[in-house]
């Protein structure tokens, strides 16, 4: 199950199996949070059935930045750089995700090269998307003060 | 003149003489005369044995048939040097023959021997008395000292040594007052009679064993002198030794993070080694003093029948004679010995009582009027404080306040800011009156703190350090401690209590040990503002909540246990909120966030041992702490015919453990999650798996099922998610738990009780009770969501402030230890807070907390520092966080030991001095 998410895809099944195990398995009400924007982060998490939606709060209104679904991994920027939370991510339904805990998430990578080049892909993704996203916004502010 | 009595009422003699004569003159006096009046008696049953041999045995005076000899016969004539006269006779006494004779001589011998035995008990018993009320006295006002000693004094002495001389060494002091002045009288008053008897037989045996007594007396003493030094040693080393042992147990951190086990390990065997050598010298020479000793005493007998016999021979001595005077001679030893022996203990009692009464003179003792005892209402503090040129010093000699004058308003919140150790701390020490002055005043309208008495600024100011001490006992003995200052309701005793209560009285006081009431009433409610034992649980409620602790005792009382026979009232509600709380947990959405125990059905969130021992217990039962339990468990489940079922269970659970575990590395964080085995069983069960490998449950060793069973034992199928569990294996263990219940042998029936939802249970928590069940795995946010609803039942049942009062009697430990060091600061500043202080000191407390509650903390006390009428209560904070002091009225700011601006804090930032530099 884990190997199908991207950023596991790699790492042998044997210890995916264990990661499975030592991981919580959590279920979420729709509406729920698996994470309020500003908080702590103590663990990341493994969507396995469901959707969410990524929440970015500023100056108290909710504005929806995308959303996730199976397979996805959430949580993981608070856990690897100590920030807090930068998104509330909220379960549209009703969401199972494996819980896995900071410590854990954090040896995982130290111990799996392959691991990390996954997260590195994932967040440049995330990057990329953003400054080209971010490029785009100067533009229309440009044509719009312009 | 005064004073003169008083300084002799309150230090100690010098020497241990005086100690015990100064108390104990009288009972000394009587009990000497008892001793005297004993003589006679002890006297006559020496002189008995000559006349029952000499007459009845012997003969004489019975030399014709029908002679008969003078029974009883009492006469007194006066000695020669009183111009001497004829006997006059008191009591003709009886004519007896000779067999009766015989008879009523030996009765009277043994009705001597009884008086004398009686004589002895009740001597001894008296001595010992007045030893015990001695010690107690001495042990009391060595206490009383160590209550009394300036505070500085305690920076050099080590608390171990002080409770080793208080408990240890002042014991055979006690022990010696008893017996200081008898035993000479007494022993010397027996070795007198008895060398006069001898003497009295024959003169030359008496200057014999007269001799040899002078020998040993002289002797053997010159020998002990050096034991003597020994002895000293021998204190003093063990002393230390408790000192060191009670430092390493508080420093065991220390020792641990630096590696230094080994060297205190030297350290110890060292100064085991030296208290070795000394004590094997000095046993050395105790038992050569003691071989001197006894052939002494075996040598006088050797010349009593050497010449006692030649004299008998030549007729100048008769054979009854000679026996007394032999008999008489077995008493002379003892006696002596014991003499030698008292002398010794005398000279070692006085080295004990001036070791241990040096450590106890200080200098600068508080004037025990300072500590006197008031049952009065005491009246406000005063005004102002007013400090003029205030000076301290350490007694290294560096400044640690210099010359700081201000006035501080007892209304006013005053902030003390600079780095650490600037001053403030020595500033807020000073007007707590724990540090005493150098220089310079410090006063309370016109009276000097010095001099004030502990009953005014004990009660009126409140005072909270940075490292809290607290005491051993509940959390509520800690807070309330602040406000026992005097027994103020007595408590009534009836019948035999007040019987024995006047006697405590009286044994008090022949110890002259104070007789205040410990048993009563010592909450001051007045000075905590209410009324009664309830209002003073609000109070208790309103102070935690200033100090943000309210929640965790809230915890502690969830966590804590009653005992429904003592409270059913409660035991009755908490039931009543545990039929409620399942009443809403049977609704959306928290059906599924929890799982309530049902006797008949299977707890899925449980483990398989808790489902069928189904109860809490003595001692942990999860984790096999109670062997009888887990053996009786273990039967059953072969009765059941289980364990083959669990057996193959448990093999699974192992190699998928062994499969995902066994090539990480220990310390691994996986580890932790790992709930079946421990890292370092991992290997054991690898070998356990090969060698049951193809070997089923018949086959295998007694031992291997149980250690293969064992891991079922806490399998949970929703957390550990193996699919090992299903209908039919439910159903069986739903049976062993039946067979479990019904069969429990009774040795086992105090150990565990059952989980009954119509019953409270009272080895279980308070909050296992109300929600009698498991929150479910994996249910996102479900543990929150329930605990915030059984606050919500508790609060709808009136049961917080009860659970409240649970959690007060929470234990917290050697010195606090079981609470975080934060709680321990929180619960030091309730505890200032409840006496309504007129003026709070705080000197840096809080610093366990982070920022944010620190702010919280602080606002919370400053609102909470008024009077019922409006007017503040004064504050002193010496904050470690100088941005806080712009919550305050007036900031001193201290730096190298001055006082460097003092000004309202908006002013001190305009003037963008030293306090806007450590603002911004």
């Amino acid at each position: 199950m884990l190997r199908r998410v991207p950023l596991f895809s790699q790492i042998d099944p044997a210890k995916l199996k264990l990661l499975a195990f030592t991981s919580e398995r959590m279920t979420f009400q729709a509406g729920q949070d698996l994470c309020k924007q500003g908080d702590s982060g103590d663990a990341a998490y493994v969507i396995i059935n469901g959707d969410a939606d990524v929440i970015v709060e500023q100056g108290g209104n909710e504005i929806v930045v995308a959303r996730v679904s199976e397979n996805a991994v959430i949580g993981e920027i608070a856990v690897l750089c100590e920030i807090p939370r930068t998104a509330t991510v909220r379960a549209m339904t009703r969401l199972d995700a494996l819980r896995i805990d900071k410590e854990h998430f954090l040896r995982l990578i130290r111990e799996f090269p392959e691991m990390a080049v996954e997260v590195m892909r994932e967040l440049a993704d995330r990057l990329t998307k953003t400054t080209a996203e971010l490029t785009q916004a100067r533009n229309d502010l440009k044509e719009l003060a312009g | 003149m005064a004073t003169e009595k008083q300084k002799d009422d309150y230090s100690l003699p010098e020497n241990v003489f005086k100690f015990a004569w100064k108390h104990t003159k009288k009972q000394q006096i009587w009990v000497l005369s008892i001793v005297l009046l004993s003589m006679p008696t002890y006297f006559m049953a020496l002189d008995l044995p000559k006349r029952i041999v000499n007459g009845p045995i012997s003969g004489q005076g019975f030399e014709f048939a029908g002679a008969k000899g003078t029974f009883l016969n009492i006469s007194v004539s006066l000695p020669d040097w009183l111009g001497g006269s004829e006997p006059i006779e008191l009591f003709s006494g009886f004519q007896l023959d000779r067999l009766p004779m015989l008879i009523g001589l030996c009765t009277v011998f043994l009705g001597l021997v009884i008086i004398n035995g009686l004589f002895k008990f009740y001597i001894n018993t008296y001595k010992g008395r007045l030893g015990e009320r001695m010690l107690r006295r001495l042990r009391y006002e060595l206490i009383d000292r160590v209550l009394r000693f300036p505070i500085p004094v305690f920076k050099r002495i080590k608390p171990a040594e002080v409770s080793s001389m208080v408990k240890d060494e002042v014991e055979p002091i006690g022990g010696f007052i008893g017996d200081a002045f008898v035993t000479p009288v007494f022993l010397g008053g027996q070795a007198i009679t008895a060398m006069a008897f001898i003497m009295m037989q024959s003169f030359w045996l008496g200057l014999i064993a007269g001799g040899i007594v002078l020998v040993q007396a002289i002797l053997i003493p010159r020998l002990r002198r050096r034991l003597i030094e020994l002895g000293r040693q021998r204190q003093l080393t063990a002393r230390q030794l408790s000192g060191r042992v009670g430092e390493l147990v508080e420093g065991i951190s220390s020792v641990h993070v630096n590696d230094t086990s080994n060297y205190e390990r030297a350290e110890a065997s060292s100064r085991l080694g030296k208290i070795f050598s000394i004590r094997y010298e000095l046993f050395q020479r105790k038992f050569f003093v003691k071989f001197l000793n006894n052939f002494l005493a075996q040598v006088t007998p050797f010349l009593f029948y050497l010449l006692g016999g030649y004299y008998a021979i030549t007729g100048r001595l008769d054979i009854g004679q000679l026996i007394a005077v032999i008999a008489a001679y077995k008493d002379l030893p003892g006696p002596i010995k014991d003499l030698i022996n008292w002398d010794q203990q005398r000279l070692d009692v006085q080295v004990k009582y001036s070791q241990v009464t040096d450590q106890f003179h200080v200098e600068d003792m508080l004037d025990p009027l300072l500590q006197s005892v008031t049952f009065d209402k005491v009246g406000p503090l005063g005004e102002k404080f007013s400090v003029s040129s205030l000076t301290v010093t350490d007694d290294s000699g560096t400044r640690l306040l210099d010359s700081v004058s201000t006035i501080l308003p007892i209304h006013e919140h005053v902030a003390i800011v600079g780095s650490l150790n600037s001053g403030g701390e020595t500033f807020a020490d000073v007007l707590a009156r724990l540090l005493p002055t150098t220089a310079g005043r410090a006063k309370i309208d016109a009276d000097d703190l010095e001099n004030l008495p502990q009953w005014r600024t004990g009660r009126r100011i409140g005072y909270v350090p940075a490292d809290v001490s607290l005491f051993y006992g509940t959390v509520g003995d800690n807070l309330l401690y602040g406000l026992k200052h005097a027994p103020f309701r007595p408590r009534e005793y009836q019948g035999e209590d007040k019987k024995r209560r006047l006697w405590e009285i009286a044994e008090a006081h022949n110890s002259g040990n104070c007789d205040l009431d410990i048993n009563a009433d010592w909450i001051d409610y007045e000075s905590a503002g209410v009324e009664d034992y309830n209002g003073l649980i609000n109070k208790t409620m309103q102070v935690l909540n200033v100090v943000n602790l309210t929640g965790d005792i809230m915890n502690f009382g969830l966590r804590g246990t009653i005992d429904p026979a003592a409270k059913p009232q409660l035991a009755e509600k908490i039931m009543t909120a545990r039929r409620e709380l399942g009443k809403r947990l049977s609704e959306e959405p928290y059906a599924e966030m929890v799982e309530l125990f049902d006797p008949e059905a299977y707890t899925n969130q449980a483990t398989i041992a808790e489902n069928i021992i189904f109860g809490t217990g003595s001692g942990n039962l999860e984790n096999g702490g109670n062997k009888a339990v887990y053996a009786y468990l273990h039967k059953v489940l072969s009765e059941e015919n289980l364990d083959r079922d669990l057996f193959e269970m448990g093999r699974e659970i192992a190699s998928t453990v062994i499969e995902l575990f066994a090539d990480l590395p220990p310390g691994h964080p996986f580890f932790e999650q790992l709930s079946f085995m421990t890292a370092e069983e991992i290997p054991e069960y690898q070998v356990l798996l090969n060698r049951l490998k193809g070997v089923g449950f018949e086959q295998s060793k007694p031992q291997d099922r149980k250690d293969l069973v064992r891991l079922t034992f806490s399998y949970i199928e929703p957390r550990h998610r193996l699919g090992l569990m299903d209908e039919a294996l439910c159903a069986r263990l739903m049976h062993a738990r039946r067979n479990f219940r019904d069969n429990l042998p009774d040795d086992l029936s105090n150990e565990i009780e059952f989980y009954d939802p119509d019953t409270y249970n009272s080895m279980a928590s308070v909050q296992d009770n109300i929600l009698l069940g498991r929150i479910a795995y994996g249910v996102a946010g479900g543990k929150d969501t329930i605990l915030s609803l059984i606050r919500q039942v508790l609060d709808e049942h009136d049961l917080h402030d009860e659970i409240f009062t649970v959690g007060l009697d929470y234990e917290v430990g050697t010195g606090g230890k079981r609470l975080t060091s934060g709680q321990r600061q929180k619960l030091a500043l309730a505890r200032a807070l409840i006496k309504q202080p007129d003026y709070l000191i705080v000197n840096r407390a809080l610093v366990a907390l982070d920022r944010p509650s620190q702010e919280q903390i602080l606002e919370n006390v400053l609102a909470y520092s008024k009077n019922e009428d409006g007017s503040e209560r004064g504050v002193l904070w010496v904050l470690a966080n100088p941005a806080m002091g712009k919550r305050f009225d007036r900031v001193l700011v201290m730096k190298e030991a001055r006082l460097v601006e003092d000004g309202a804090p908006s002013e001190l930032v305009r003037k963008n001095g030293e306090f806007a530099k450590l603002v911004a």
